[in-house]
Order: structure tokens, then C-alpha cells, then sequence
């Protein structure tokens, strides 16, 4: 697991259903327009409740921006990858400064 | 109560869990179902966490069963902290792997933003990951509405996934307590609909604003293949004990009638009586202000404690130098027979507490004093404070209380004319009582008499006519029967009326 503050991208998905497979293909498309060096993470929280308990993670999908400051999270559909981004203050591969 | 790991779905015979409110539990024939989900509605304030957290405390402190707490509204440490007061002590029970917290409120780390389609999976795991972890049997989410508030948007999607975790802690065998609020105590059931959606069984909480007192009830309102007892049962909130209900009318007439007389304090009276009250009966003693109903009441106490006997007296008219006073006129010492141990005197203002609760305080009175006669003094000064419904449900309580612990009781009803009538409280007593004897000012010409009848005498024979009656420094002293037979049901009498 990365150190504490390290800023990191976690998805949290529930088991293999429809949704938490559209959810890991979404995620997958964003990443393409990321940099490389993103630490992700992706949990089932049927798999591991104790670390959702530990997030507080209420619904699924939920993409979680992790890091020193305020996290923040998306729920539901992550098809927009500019609106997913934007929100989250993530900067995609090729934008300006 | 024993589990049936097996068939407990085709024997159609639910098994009953215990809430920890007695009287709740005797609505619902023995208490909720497992692997049902009952919802629990009522407006802020009115006791759903109370309620909530008694049904977890109970199981573990009670049956052994362990519990899981979701709390969609405060964090654990609050909970933990505001149920302290009742006598749970949430954080021992989680250290002792009894409970399992599973923290669902709003969280200030993170921002969140909800587009489109979801579950609720994750929360779903995080109970059954709970559950497993302390082996529970009882869960409960406290409150829904919060989750709305959390997941605005498309209702029909929290609905959908309400009804999925439902179904899952019922499979699971789980007993499931949900709260929802209310908007208003009469009218939808529950905000945003949702008992409609996840509930087996529906229970309102209700705290009532009815001439200037509150009064909190309870109700069952659903219950999924079973009966219950309908109408709502008042019940108040208590210290170190959480809700404490008011049984009512689903009390069972199941008191033994005894035939053992003990005096009443006055030979003339027992002879009228046919030999004195009954043992466990209730005797009602109505009159108007003057008549001498405390005087009767102080016979009572002073015979019972001559025969050895412990008496208590609830006074809510006078003080107890009053009453003190009153009987050394009479000739009684009540110091003394306080100071042998064979005499309580208990003296409260009515408008000191709600009815619930005065109930409460004689019950708990009674049980620790164990007097064998009590009287009350007077009924009329607490129904002053009362609603008509609730005054009628506290005096079926107060009496099948009496009997149950086959003691003697005797109230008095002051009535509201000087000459006969009848008061409310005689109405709805006159039923609840075994006995009644009427204390009445009778006109003869120019004087005013006192004059005393035995109107009913349950099980027994009794005298029929009215016998005067004086009152000096020893006490009431029963002369003749008044010859000319004068009403004393209505005011005034109709043969002297033209």
C-alpha cells in the first residue's frame, strides 16, 4: 500500500457484477488520459469490507481521489472522463499548465 | 426462546425477538419477527434512537445476542456518549466484540459528487462484514432518511437498493431494525415513502403535544402475517432504563379474584361491605369536596397497619403536614406507624409529571414499600392533568396493577357538585372498580346530612341503603338509614322538584 499521504486513485467496485465490470473499463479509459505515474487501486468491497468500512464507502462504484487533503469522490456512471477528471482536479496527459 | 437453524421459514410460526420494551412486545405478541424488517417512524425527537439502541442493548445484555449498529447520522463516539444516560454502555459491548459499529455518517473528509446509476454494495458488505465479526443477530440502521438526504436524486434508485439490503439481512436471519422519520405525527407514514418499499412491519413513535402536556405513544401499525394489538400505548423515557410502555388494553383480565375480606378501617363499613373489602379489589370512593372521602382513606391505612398490615398512600391534594394533621384530628398517628416501617406517605403535585410517569413512580413505589393495601387520594386530581383517553388508559393500568399484586386498593373521585352527580372520573372508574361506596350531603328539611352507600360490591352482597353518618375527634361514626330514600345520583333531588 502506498505511504499515507501519497496521492492515490482507488476504485471501489462490488464482485464481477455488470456495473463494477462498466466501472473497471470506465476507469481503464481514464487512465489513458493520465499520467503514468498515478498510484491506482482497485477494491472489491465484497472481497474486502474491512477496507471500505475503513473509506466509509456507502455505494458502488466509487472513484476515490485520496490524498493529504480533502479526498474526493465519484459516484456512479465515470463515463465522462473530462467531467470525472475535472471534478476530481486531475490534470489530463497534454494539458497546459 | 430457541432457533430453529432449519425450516424456520416453512413452519410459518415466527420467531418471536424481544425488543426490551415490555409492553411493546406484549402488541406485538411476544415481540418482532426474525429475518423480518420492521420499520420504526416518528418526527425528531420522538424516540426512534431510544428505541433502536434498546432493541440491540437488550439482545446482548438479555439473550446473548450481539448486535449491529449503522449509524447514518451521528459517529459511534456520539452515540456512544448520548446513550450513556439509559444505562448502555455501547463502547464496553464493542470492546467486548458484542456490538459492531458500522459508521455511515456524513464524513467531512470527503467531497462527493453522484452521477448516475449506483448500489449500495458497499454498504451492504460493510453490515454483513459486521455481522460475521461479532456473530450478530440483531441489526439496526439508524436513521434512512439521512441516506436520502446523503443519496439525493432519483428516490428510486435508494428504494431499489433499501429493498436489496432488506432482503439480504433477512436471508441472513437477522432481525431488522430500520428508523425512518416523519414529517408530521399524523399523516405520512414515513418521509420519502420507504416503509412501503423494505418494511414487514411498520411501528410508529408519536410525541404529542395535547393541552399543554407532551404525551409520547406508540403504535403498531403493520405487521406482516401476524396480529397485533391495535391503538397507541403511551410510554415515557426513562433514566437508566430507555423506553418504558404502558400496557393497556392488550392486558389480559387474568388477575385471580380473591376471597379473602380485610377491613376497611371502619367495622360499620365492613358490615355494610358484607364483611370488609376483598383482598385484591379495587374500591372507589366518590364524593364531594367535605364529605369525608380522606377521612375514609385514613381508616383505611390506620385499620390496615392495626392488623399488622403495610399501607402506602399516594396524596395529590394535600401536603403531608395536612394529611399528618388531618388524622391526629381523627385520632390516627401516622409519624408513628411511618416510623415502625408500617406506614409510607408519598405526596406529589399532579402537574409534577405526566401521567406515564406517575404510574411509573407508584408502581416503583409499590414494589420496593410491598405494602398490602394502597390507597390514592385523589383520582380527580389526576385527571386534571390528563387527557380523557390517557386518564382512562392510566386507571386500567393502575387497577389490573393493584390486582396483580393482590393487594387492597381504594381511590377517591371527588364529584363535582355538592348534592349527587356524577364526575368523568366516576364514569370511567365506576367500570374499573370492584367497589364503590358514595359519599353524599343529603338535605332533610332544613339540615344537611351526611349520608353514605355501598353502590356496588363486586362478588359479594352488600347493604342497600344509605346510612348517615357523623364525623368527630374519634372519627366517622354510621347512624340509621335515611327513612325517606332521597336521589343521590343527580343533583337535587326530583321528588322535591316540581
Amino acid at each position: 500500500m502506498p505511504a499515507v499521504n501519497e496521492p492515490v486513485l482507488r476504485l471501489y467496485v462490488a464482485g464481477t457484477s455488470a456495473t463494477a465490470r462498466r466501472a473497471e473499463k470506465q476507469f481503464a479509459d481514464i487512465r489513458t488520459h493520465i499520467s503514468d505515474e498515478w498510484k491506482v487501486e482497485v477494491i472489491d468491497v465484497v472481497e474486502r469490507p474491512d477496507l471500505a468500512e475503513r473509506a466509509g464507502i456507502l455505494a458502488t462504484p466509487t472513484l476515490s481521489f485520496d490524498r493529504a487533503e480533502r479526498s474526493r469522490r465519484i459516484v456512479g456512471d465515470l463515463g465522462d472522463t473530462n467531467k470525472v477528471l475535472e471534478f476530481l482536479g486531475i490534470k489530463a496527459k497534454g494539458d497546459p499548465e | 426462546m430457541t432457533t430453529q437453524e432449519e425450516d424456520v421459514d416453512v413452519s410459518g410460526v415466527l420467531e418471536r425477538v424481544k425488543t426490551g420494551v415490555n409492553a411493546f412486545d406484549e402488541l406485538v405478541m411476544g415481540g418482532l419477527p426474525r429475518a423480518r424488517t420492521t420499520v420504526v417512524g416518528g418526527t425528531p425527537g420522538s424516540g426512534k434512537t431510544v428505541f433502536a439502541t434498546q432493541f440491540l442493548a437488550h439482545g446482548i445484555t438479555n439473550f446473548g445476542e450481539n448486535g449491529v449498529l449503522v449509524t447514518f447520522e451521528e459517529p459511534p463516539g456520539d452515540i456512544e456518549a448520548n446513550m450513556r444516560g439509559f444505562g448502555w454502555d455501547l463502547a464496553a459491548w464493542r470492546k467486548e466484540g458484542r456490538l459492531a459499529f458500522v459508521d455511515a455518517s456524513p464524513s467531512a473528509a470527503s467531497d462527493e459528487l453522484v452521477i448516475g446509476d449506483y448500489d449500495l454494495a458497499g454498504l451492504l458488505s460493510r453490515i454483513e462484514h459486521a455481522a460475521r465479526s461479532v456473530n450478530a443477530r440483531r441489526v439496526v440502521l439508524d436513521s434512512l432518511t439521512q441516506l436520502f438526504d446523503h443519496f439525493i436524486g432519483d428516490p428510486k434508485v435508494l428504494r431499489r437498493e433499501l429493498f436489496r439490503i432488506s432482503s439480504a439481512l433477512k436471508k441472513s436471519k437477522l432481525a431488522v431494525l430500520m428508523t425512518a422519520e416523519r414529517n408530521s405525527e399524523y399523516g405520512e407514514i414515513t418521509r420519502h415513502r420507504l416503509e412501503e418499499f423494505v418494511a414487514d412491519n411498520v411501528v410508529i413513535l408519536r410525541n404529542v403535544l395535547h393541552r399543554e402536556k407532551r404525551r409520547r405513544t406508540i403504535e403498531v401499525l403493520k405487521m406482516r402475517g401476524s396480529h397485533h394489538a391495535e391503538g397507541e400505548a403511551p410510554f415515557t423515557l426513562l433514566e437508566n432504563k430507555g423506553v418504558v410502555a404502558i400496557p393497556l388494553s392488550s392486558l389480559r383480565l387474568e388477575q385471580q379474584s380473591s376471597d379473602i375480606r380485610v377491613t376497611s378501617g371502619n367495622r360499620s363499613i365492613d358490615e355494610m361491605c358484607g364483611g370488609g373489602f376483598f383482598r385484591d379489589s379495587v374500591t372507589l370512593v366518590s364524593g364531594a369536596t367535605g364529605t369525608g372521602k380522606t377521612l375514609l382513606v385514613t381508616n383505611f391505612l390506620a385499620g390496615g397497619v392495626a392488623q399488622g398490615e403495610k399501607a402506602i398512600l399516594f396524596g395529590y391534594e394535600e401536603s403531608r403536614g395536612q394529611l399528618f394533621r388531618n388524622a391526629s384530628g381523627w385520632g390516627v398517628d401516622f409519624a408513628q406507624m411511618e416510623a415502625q416501617g408500617k406506614l409510607k406517605i408519598v405526596c406529589l403535585y399532579p402537574e409534577a409529571q405526566g401521567l406515564p410517569d406517575h404510574l411509573l413512580t407508584i408502581q416503583g413505589l409499590v414494589d420496593e414499600f410491598q405494602p398490602n393495601r394502597v390507597a390514592i387520594d385523589s383520582l380527580s386530581a389526576l385527571e386534571r392533568i390528563a387527557p380523557d383517553t390517557g386518564f382512562r388508559e392510566f386507571l386500567i393500568s393502575l387497577t389490573s396493577f393493584i390486582k396483580k399484586r393482590e393487594i387492597a386498593g381504594l381511590c377517591t373521585a371527588t364529584s363535582k357538585s355538592l348534592i349527587g352527580g356524577e364526575s368523568a372520573s366516576e364514569q370511567h372508574i365506576s367500570t374499573l372498580t370492584d367497589s364503590i361506596i358514595l359519599l353524599r350531603y343529603i338535605q332533610e328539611q332544613d339540615t344537611m346530612h351526611r349520608g353514605l352507600m355501598v353502590l356496588k360490591m363486586r362478588g359479594s352482597e352488600h347493604a342497600k341503603e344509605i346510612r348517615r353518618f357523623t364525623i368527630d375527634g374519634a372519627g366517622m361514626h354510621l347512624g340509621e338509614p335515611f327513612k325517606q330514600a332521597p336521589n343521590v345520583f343527580s343533583g337535587g333531588d326530583a321528588e322535591y322538584r316540581t
